[in-house]
């Protein structure tokens, strides 16, 4: 009896928060498709999705329950099991991350003291799920794809690394809901501004997201890594991305804007509940998400590698000697 | 008891999987295990309650170091029949090498005393209830700053050995040079030419 109260009770609390916050992410992801493809189409003055259901919000079910009745197709001469893996380690390992996320004061699974390198950790193997399904199709243009994909996913988690290094030195934590209660008074967006840009357009490339989608260049490699899977399989690799670009939303709220923390602390602003003001920093990033998709032009490969490492990692790694040096002249370091 | 039932089962992952590596026929089947026995060790690093070793062990070999291999072992093309034929001929040096480590794992497991005074160093730090990030950033950077120096500079030496031995200036290495590319505007590129237009077209009609 009291091992079923003890063992049995609370892991069955942590299933059924997962579960939530899953469900959650999937209402995102959901709604994310739809909203990336209006904004896309306002800019390019289309219409966009508007035939299924109201508004064309049903769009996504319908494209859902497309994928979902497709045949899966395995290429003859894949590698079956390490073909299969691929998509479901990458949508793993997108919706794992989420387990630390705070989405308002004391609203997270998992409150771990080292949340942030629990993200970095779990975000940095979403790239083997493409590996393993780029060689595993065994066909040119997903190789070509796999082999850019992770060279770009390694090179910008090193900005990524320095950004989250100078946001840690001004908190003091690597717990994710200090960090948030740390911008109490001042977002961190406006003194680390320079660091903000960077990680806004690290978290692009780290995700595959255009202007850096070169590891699924249609013009070039077809569709890239995910050029043999179909149906299922495909869904994943379409969610385990939308899931990690949100992840990667949701970071920059966190580091950035103040998480959960309404813009003033008084009146009007403070009858909100967290959650909202968190849910409408995530989309209002995944707004600019869309809208660079929508303005930029595609990089060049070399063009890319050369922003991750001649550009942004000497001025990330300046910015870590110089806030850390700032923080120690003023003694106000925590 | 729940620990427990999960540290036999994490090492036990360890152990079949670090086996596979050796036995797989497979070289990219041989890295997959070796990155899921890497994550098992993180996994038993977590129970032992060290858990920013735990993920740095998953950021830096996971993360960084493996996928590396993997990217290697990738592109180049492998003869299975010769790599085991090759193996025989190193299987003395590996068994010599494997009986030095754990020659060294158990003297420090079975004598104690020899590092009485790193125990009396971490010791200090274990009545006080700092997390273990502190902790170990506290003995890192105070208490044996000049190793980690030292351990820091070894391995800029090790990249700019590895940087000198595959850096050659190719001259027929086509490159792009990114500040011309920039700085080149409509101007330079585009000629406006007038043409003199024929009059065949009037004779057409």
């Amino acid at each position: 009896m009291s091992f079923i109260i003890s063992y049995i009770v609370p892991l069955l609390i942590i299933f059924l928060q997962s579960l939530l916050v899953m469900i959650a992410v999937l209402l995102m992801a959901y709604f994310g498709i739809y909203a990336d493809r209006k904004i896309w189409a306002a800019v390019q003055l289309r219409k966009g999705p508007n035939v299924v259901g109201p508004f064309g919000l049903l769009q996504s079910a319908a494209d859902l329950l497309k994928l979902l009745f497709k045949e899966i197709i395995i290429p003859e001469k894949a590698n079956k099991m390490i073909f299969i893996l691929g998509p479901i380690v990458t949508c793993f390992v997108a919706l794992s991350s989420w387990a630390v996320i705070p989405f308002a004061e004391n609203w997270v699974v998992a409150d771990i003291n080292v949340g942030i390198l629990y993200i970095f950790a779990v975000s940095s193997l979403g790239v083997y799920g493409i590996m393993m399904g780029g060689w595993a199709s065994n066909s040119k243009y997903p190789f070509m794809g796999a082999m850019r994909s992770a060279a770009q996913m390694v090179s910008y988690e090193v900005s990524i690394g320095f950004v989250i290094i100078t946001v840690l030195l001004c908190v003091g934590s690597l717990n994710l809901s200090d960090i948030v209660i740390a911008q109490k008074n001042l977002w961190f967006v406006f003194p680390l501004f320079p660091m903000f840009v960077i990680f806004f357009i690290s978290a692009l490339a780290e995700t595959n997201r255009p202007p850096f989608d070169l590891p699924e260049a249609e013009a070039e490699l077809v569709a890239g890594y995910q050029t043999e899977y179909s149906s299922t399989l495909f869904m994943l690799y379409f969610l385990g991305e939308l899931a990690a670009t949100f992840l990667m939303c949701a970071m920059t709220t966190i580091l950035f804007l103040g998480g959960w923390l309404p813009p003033l602390n008084i009146v009007p602003f403070t009858l909100i509940p967290g959650v909202v003001w968190f849910m409408l920093k995530v989309a209002f990033i995944f707004y600019l998400f869309s809208m660079v998709k929508a303005l930029v032009p595609r990089y060049r490969y070399d063009q890319l590698m050369r922003l991750g490492w001649k550009v942004f990692l000497p001025i990330s790694l300046f910015w870590v000697v110089l806030t850390a040096s700032f923080l120690l002249i003023f003694d106000i370091a925590p | 008891m729940f620990p427990a039932i999960l540290f036999y089962i994490f090492s036990a992952t360890i152990i079949f999987s670090a086996l596979m590596v050796i036995f797989s026929k497979d070289p990219i089947n041989s890295v997959l295990f070796l990155i899921f026995s890497f994550v098992n060790a993180a996994g038993i690093f977590l129970l032992a309650g060290a858990e920013f070793l735990a993920l740095i062990l998953v950021i830096v070999y996971v993360g960084a170091v493996a996928v590396l291999f993997l990217f290697v072992i990738m592109m180049l093309d492998f003869n299975i029949e010769n790599i085991k034929k090759e193996t025989k001929k190193f299987l003395p040096l590996g068994l010599f090498i494997g009986a030095i480590l754990f020659l060294e794992i158990s003297l420090m497991i079975y004598t104690p005393e020899i590092f009485s005074n790193e125990f009396k160093i971490i010791g200090k730090y274990q009545i006080s209830n700092l997390s273990n990030t502190e902790i170990l950033g506290n003995l890192i950077y105070t208490d044996y700053f000049l190793q980690f120096q030292l351990a820091g500079f070894i391995l800029l030496v090790a990249m700019i050995g590895a940087i000198v031995l595959t850096l050659r200036h190719r001259d027929y290495v086509r490159r792009q040079n990114i500040s011309n590319q920039i700085n080149r505007d409509s101007k330079a590129s585009i000629e406006l030419v007038d043409i003199k237009l024929s009059d065949r077209g009037k004779n057409d009609n």
